[in-house]
């Protein structure tokens, strides 16, 4: 059988494009419970800030291990 | 953005059909050596821009911390000011919340770190040097590495070999049955992949935001064509160009808090990483 059908192009963009989905939603949550749990207890805001950040960071060093690795494997 | 430009050896722009937009790749970390030699094995050792930089980072840490902590006075005057602040904040925020008994002793290793990693981040927005250190990838992966040796031997040497291990690999949880799927991950985890993770989450970083500073630096020279002067083309031309430079500088500040904020999550991750191994999973 012959090929039916191809993707040709930057396919790295389309990597980063589907790598960027989860860290979105990820950061989101993180942001959005965040921002909830200090609305709740304002004086826990540094606690809570050191956590969102280490959170925000762990979640978008997938998505910029989704950036890289087109450059890094591809053609 | 000049080097970037005689590295794609580019000399056309917008509205002259016979050349599309210079899209820099991954070419643009790769710099000539400045002197080569043989090194044991044959092969060539270069001397580049970043090997020169690396060394000139460490020594401005090294200058910065001998000024401040060289002779130490109990009334502290000039750079020991600075250097009492960064090693209080470094005490309390990290020895005695993150990783708790007896983290005195590590504070040398995560203030080193932090420096140093901040320092190289920076000469991505130094004007002269413009290029991220870190965004060559031996430079994060040594950093791992010395990290993840530092955390095995803290392990070993507070909780013995085989208790260290076996606390990692079996970890206190209840349903006793879990652990089928629970060790391997927790190896896996601990012992491959976030040393790995540590590493790449620097390295991508930098790597994504200098990629992003040139593309819009060179759309907006790209763009800037003056030659047309007439037609809608050359309007096009201008306001992207503007835009693009105004995007460059946004970038510029948002790179700034991304350099502080990833040397700080190195930091952190190691004194938790450290904390981890010290404390017998309770």
């Amino acid at each position: 059988m012959g090929i039916l059908a191809e993707l040709t192009g930057s396919i790295g963009s389309i990597g980063f494009g589907l790598a960027a989905i989860g860290p979105g939603v990820g950061i989101g949550i993180i942001f959005g419970n965040g921002v909830q749990a200090i609305a709740r207890q304002p004086e826990a805001y540094g606690v809570i800030r050191q956590n969102m950040i280490l959170g925000f960071a762990l979640a978008e060093a997938l998505a910029l291990i989704g950036f890289v690795a087109p450059f890094v494997f591809g053609t | 953005m000049l080097k970037a430009l005689a590295l794609l050896e580019v000399t056309c722009k917008f509205g002259d059909d016979s050349c599309p937009f210079p899209a820099p790749g991954a070419e643009i970390f790769f710099f000539p050596p400045i002197t080569s030699f043989t090194g044991p094995d044959g092969s060539a050792w270069e001397f580049n821009k970043p090997v020169l930089f690396a060394g000139v980072a460490a020594l401005v840490v090294i200058i910065f911390f001998l000024t401040a902590f060289a002779r130490p006075k109990l009334v502290p005057r000039g750079m020991q000011n600075l250097g009492e602040v960064i090693y209080i904040f470094f005490k309390n925020h990290f020895a005695k919340d993150v990783i708790g008994q007896g983290g005195e002793k590590y504070i040398p290793l995560l203030m080193s770190l932090f420096s140093f990693i901040w320092i190289m981040n920076l000469s991505s927005i130094i004007p002269g040097i413009q290029f991220p250190i870190t965004s060559r990838f031996a430079f994060p992966l040594i950093l791992s590495l010395i990290v993840y040796f530092t955390f095995i031997g803290v392990g070993i040497k507070s909780q013995g070999v085989g208790a260290y291990f076996k606390g990692v690999a079996f970890p206190d949880v209840q349903p006793r049955a879990i652990l089928v799927l629970l060790t391997p991950l927790e190896i896996l985890s601990t012992f491959i992949i976030r040393p790995a993770t540590l590493a790449i989450r620097l390295f991508a970083n930098m790597f994504a935001g200098h990629l992003l500073l040139v593309i819009f630096s060179v759309s907006a020279w790209y763009l800037l064509n003056l030659t047309n002067f007439v037609g809608v083309v050359s309007v096009v031309g201008y306001v992207g160009s503007i835009a693009s430079f105004i995007m460059t500088i946004v970038l510029t500040a948002f790179e700034m808090f991304i350099q502080l904020l990833q040397a700080y999550i190195f930091t952190l991750l190691t004194a938790m990483f450290i904390a981890e191994a010290q404390s017998a999973h309770h």
